[in-house]
């Protein structure tokens, strides 16, 4: 029965991503361009050589992570669009305990970091889940203002009182250092953020699916009514995944900091939580899933490139590639359950 | 000084130097020309080419490159400021083969050292002017000082402002902003000393709402002439223009969105782009920091609105060959800021090149309205 | 002119005509559709795809307002997909909002670099401050004719709601869906129609920031105004006057941050420039209650189960 499920999700996933490049290909045909040729680079750029699969595995580390934010809570029923704010506040904490922690050991500075930018990341989304539960506040609205708080509150951080004047860049903080700086895979030029995003999803998906906690979780996310009735903690429940979700999305902020730039700017909100709702929404809201969809969105990220110095198509196509592929997943959720061949065989 | 280069031109010059002993003198002009390698020339932006601005100052720059024999042009739009823009610049090696990375955008700077280290064969080239001892040599640092072009368009603002009051929108408390802003109201300053300017910052390099909303602000507060250091002025000189209010570009030439109200704007020359690629392609010298103004024909100014009469026009031309032939200096003495503090005493001068002294304002010039955030 | 600190008044009350058209027409557009039983929170994607549309077909053809007309065809499109995807059965409709929102940014841009450069046409204004011999007085005054019809259409939108049948259609199908398909109607029908409207009026709201203020197409345009807008409907109760007001609010909100830089509070620009964004945080908590999720929402959002 496990696997009939699990079939007819991968099935339906397949059958929206087959759909969505059936109708991308359109889309560029109607530009003069070979639909076939296209869909090469798009693996190409994704896949290809070992530097294709770098840079596929390197812009999908933080979505794996950002995903989280909104695949935990989604499945207590919350809508947690807020991944983004939580990134960027992630990222101010790493900086401001990095540049605090100066001289002390590396380990246990990295550490402290992502200690901070998880637990700054999840009070953030937290303080949404409690406005939601104690006070009937909207969670994708409120996480969504404050985003647009948290991206004002970290430009005009770094802009002034956490600023460092020495960077004539752009405005920027403090360094963390270069001591304190995570590495790459080794092997690899792939930054170790993408080993923190697949153990947390790992992570995430023990807890969420194998414990009496994940599985009260998906009791509330079923059917609130039940769930009341059913006498479980909802409050608790609902605060737990929202912070569980922004700590996800404030470790991503802590990597960009400890493995990307070293030091907090504008640079932090590019839009990784933003994209991570659509991973989420890709992968069902299940935390195994975010694995390999962030890596297809990192491939598609990755060789959206290739697409523009090739074919002349504007960086808007990858743009376009997700939002096909987003409703192509939505509507094909309708097909759940219709197709006999996946229904568990009743006795 | 560009080691890296002469071993090309060694070889050019040991070859050529057996040929003419064996005699074959006469084919050297046919090899010389064969000796122009073809190169993939990468340019990434950090925003659309077409933009009426920043990035577009570029893309001229780029069809300007793609012109020269053996050059293939490659071109990436929107490219953020992240580990993103690295994988872009080593896609483009590594894809599409190119030889020389342009990247056009101030953020990149960490990126094309990381990678000019990983790639010796490559080029890159970065309109930071950042480069410093100890940096790859497969580095060029290139920027115009921009603060000349603005002193101009402050000259050419001093004479035909009305109300005495000019407004200067900035995008972020950077260096070369306030550089700018300097420029414009020492230029301006120097025909009426009783000018002043607002100088607001928007904090985003591109936000059409907020930058029409300061306009706005500004023309009420009596403002008669603006100019918008932002990534595409369009919407700033297009408000001022409903207005009625004069305006000065930059980046690029936008005097055609602004028939009535436009005086003149402040352009960047980027083709010295395009000898970077040729003595790339042919082992020629290349310099690793490359900075200038008027005097370098780095900068220039966009053409004169109608709104310029003949004299401020030839008085604006004046200035600009005093630029060039170093008889005017942009910051001399006796100087003050805007908080009353001495900044230059009477007689001295900064030379026009002056990198350091750039780099380190942190003032605004007296007669501005407005402070620079920066640490003094 | 010294105006100081009048001249923050000014601005204010001009900012507060100017930016709140696009936050007025998506928010009553957003109150039609979500009075429906619906969320759509793709109307940021439809706003985009508006400004674009309506900036180039004006361009192209010469005349602004066949601008509009597109820009709110293109609208009604992305409504429809909205409406017709989401009576699926199992669809969540607030996903499928952001999934439109991205697609319809991702079109917009796509479609759009061709006009980043040109100048389009611009829709006419009335100078109601012509009786000023104040230049900025006139300004803050110049009220643009969708501001008029936003303005009309907000009390008349409120009528309509509550004085027709096809408003008591679509409130039903909005807070009781079986009631009102035991009377007979199509449930998904009503909730499309509406959400096609809705859009509509999104992708006019849009072609208002590229046709008139700040008048011109780039990728930098909306800062989120189609989000905040839908959390305005919340505030506003999905009332459609209430939107009026919280739209005009919400515009002089925008314009308070320039407009005191402009007096020489220079400092915490930033800051001052989140105020809308804290407002509405604000506001949005003081007037939800624990108790009932959403006062006054219609029962069947799935927001406010």
């Amino acid at each position: 029965m496990r696997i009939g499920a699990w079939a007819e999700t991968a099935a339906i996933s397949a059958a929206a991503l087959v759909s969505s490049l059936a109708l991308f290909g359109v889309f560029v045909a109607l530009r003069g361009l070979s639909p076939l040729d296209v869909y090469a680079a798009l693996f190409h750029g994704a896949f290809g050589t070992w530097f294709s699969v770098e840079d596929t595995l390197t812009q999908a580390a933080p979505l794996m992570l950002t995903a989280l934010c909104t695949a935990v809570p989604a499945r207590a029923g919350l809508l947690v669009i807020g991944g983004e704010g939580a990134l960027v506040v992630g990222g101010v904490a790493t900086v401001l305990v990095g540049a605090s922690l100066a001289g002390a050991p590396a380990p246990l500075a990295i550490a402290a970091m992502c200690a901070a930018g998880a637990l700054s990341g999840g009070f953030w989304v937290g303080a949404a889940g409690a406005l939601r539960h104690w006070r009937g506040v909207n969670e994708t609205i409120s996480t969504l203002l404050l985003n647009y708080i948290a991206i004002a509150v970290m430009n005009h951080l770094v802009t002034g009182p956490i600023r460092d004047f020495a960077q004539v860049l752009k405005p920027a903080s403090w360094s963390i250092g270069e001591g304190f700086m995570i590495g790459d895979l080794p092997g690899t030029s792939i930054h170790w953020g993408l080993a923190f995003g697949i153990v947390t999803c790992l992570g995430a998906w023990a807890l969420m699916r194998h414990t009496t906690f994940g599985f009260a979780v998906d009791i509330l996310g079923g059917n609130a009514r039940a769930a009341r009735m059913a006498g479980l903690p909802i409050g608790g429940m609902v605060l737990v995944t929202s912070i569980m979700g922004g700590s996800a999305a404030g470790l991503a902020g802590a990597i960009e900091i400890l493995a990307v730039h070293g030091f907090a700017s504008a640079s932090l909100a590019v839009g990784y939580g933003y994209t991570g709702i659509l991973v989420a929404f890709l992968a069902r809201q299940n935390p195994l899933a975010v694995i390999v969809v962030a890596i297809l969105l990192g491939g598609i990220s990755a060789s959206g490139g290739l697409l523009q110095r090739r074919f002349g198509l504007p960086d808007a196509a990858t743009l376009v590639l997700q939002g096909i592929l987003f409703v192509a997943v939505l509507a094909a959720n309708t097909l759940s359950g219709r197709f006999r061949v996946f229904r568990p065989r009743s006795a | 000084m560009p080691d890296a280069a002469l071993t090309r031109r060694q070889m050019l010059e040991g070859s050529s130097a057996i040929l003419a002993a064996t005699g074959l003198g006469g084919l050297l002009p046919r090899l010389a020309r064969a000796a122009v390698k073809p190169v993939t020339v990468g340019f990434i932006y950090v925003g659309p080419r077409n933009d009426y601005g920043w990035n577009q100052a570029h893309a001229v720059a780029a069809k300007k490159v793609a012109q020269l024999e053996g050059v293939k042009l490659i071109e990436q739009e929107n490219v953020p400021e992240t580990v993103e823009a690295e994988k872009v610049m080593e896609g483009m090696i590594r894809h599409d083969g190119a030889g020389v990375i342009f990247a056009t955008s101030f953020g990149y700077w960490p990126n094309v050292l990381k990678l000019a280290r990983k790639y010796p064969d490559v080029l890159f080239t970065h309109i930071g002017a950042l480069w410093k001892d100890g940096d790859p040599k497969n580095t060029i640092g290139y920027r115009g000082y921009m603060e000349e072009p603005h002193y101009l368009c402050g000259v050419a603002a001093g004479h035909l402002s009305r109300t005495r009051k000019l407004g200067f929108i900035g995008s972020k408390p950077l260096y070369f902003i306030f550089n700018n802003a300097n420029g414009f109201i020492l230029g301006a300053r120097s025909v009426n000393p009783a000018i002043t300017c607002q100088v607001i910052i928007t904090g985003d390099w591109n936000n059409p709402v907020r930058e029409a909303e300061v306009t706005n602000s500004l023309i009420d507060q009596g403002v008669d002439v603006i100019v918008a250091n932002v990534d595409s002025a369009k919407v700033v000189i297009e408000n001022a223009e409903r207005r009625g209010i004069m305006s000065c570009g930059y980046h690029t030439d936008l005097s055609e969105l602004a028939p009535k109200g436009f005086l003149t704007g402040a352009e960047w020359n980027w083709a010295a782009g395009a000898q970077f690629v040729k003595a790339w392609q042919t082992g020629g010298t290349y310099p690793n920091l490359l900075r200038g103004g008027f005097r370098q024909d780095m900068v220039a100014i966009s053409p004169f609105g109608r709104a310029v009469p003949q004299e401020v026009r030839a008085k604006v031309q004046a200035l600009r060959q005093a630029f060039v032939d170093d008889t005017l200096k942009l910051y001399k003495g006796p100087l003050r800021d805007n908080e009353g503090n001495v900044i230059l005493n009477e007689g001295q001068v900064i030379a026009n090149d002056d990198n350091k002294f750039k780099l380190a304002v942190n003032f605004l010039v007296e007669g501005a309205i407005g402070k620079t955030g920066l640490k003094k | 002119m010294e105006l100081g600190w009048w001249g923050v008044v000014i601005a204010v009350a001009g900012g507060a005509g100017r930016v709140s058209v696009p936050y007025l027409f998506v928010s009553l557009g957003e109150t039609l559709t979500e009075r429906s039983g619906r969320v759509n929170l793709g109307l940021e994607g439809t706003l985009v795809l508006g400004a674009m549309s309506g900036y180039g077909v004006a361009y192209l053809s010469g005349s602004p307002w066949l601008g509009v007309l597109v820009a709110g065809t293109a609208g009604a499109l992305l409504g429809l997909v909205h409406g017709l995807v989401c009576n699926l059965p199992r669809v969540n409709d607030i996903a499928v909002g952001i999934a439109l929102f991205l697609l319809g940014t991702g079109l917009a841009f796509y479609l759009g670099k061709p006009f980043i450069q040109p100048v389009a046409p611009r829709l006419p204004h009335l100078e109601l401050g012509a009786w000023s011999e104040s230049p900025p007085v006139r300004a803050a005054l110049e009220i643009n004719a969708l501001f008029v019809a936003g303005a009309l259409l907000a009390p008349l939108l409120g009528w309509a709601l509550f004085n027709t049948r096809w408003g008591l259609v679509v409130r039903t199908v909005g807070d009781n869906a079986d009631a009102a398909q035991a009377l007979g109607y199509s449930v998904g029908w009503v909730r499309a129609a509406s959400t096609t409207a809705g859009g509509f009026l999104a992708g006019v709201g849009g072609s208002f920031l590229s046709l008139y203020y700040p008048g011109t197409w780039n990728e930098g345009l909306s800062s989120g105004q189609g989000l905040m807008a839908i959390a305005l409907v919340i505030f506003a109760r999905w009332n459609p006057v209430h939107c009026l007001w919280v739209s005009l609010l919400f515009g002089g909100a925008t314009a308070l941050g320039p407009a005191l830089q402009s007096v020489g509070i220079t400092a915490h620009y930033y800051l001052l420039n989140a105020a809308p964004y804290l407002l509405t945080l604000i506001l949005l908590i003081w007037s939800s209650s624990p108790r009932h999720l959403l006062v006054g929402a219609p029962s069947e959002l799935t927001i406010s189960r």
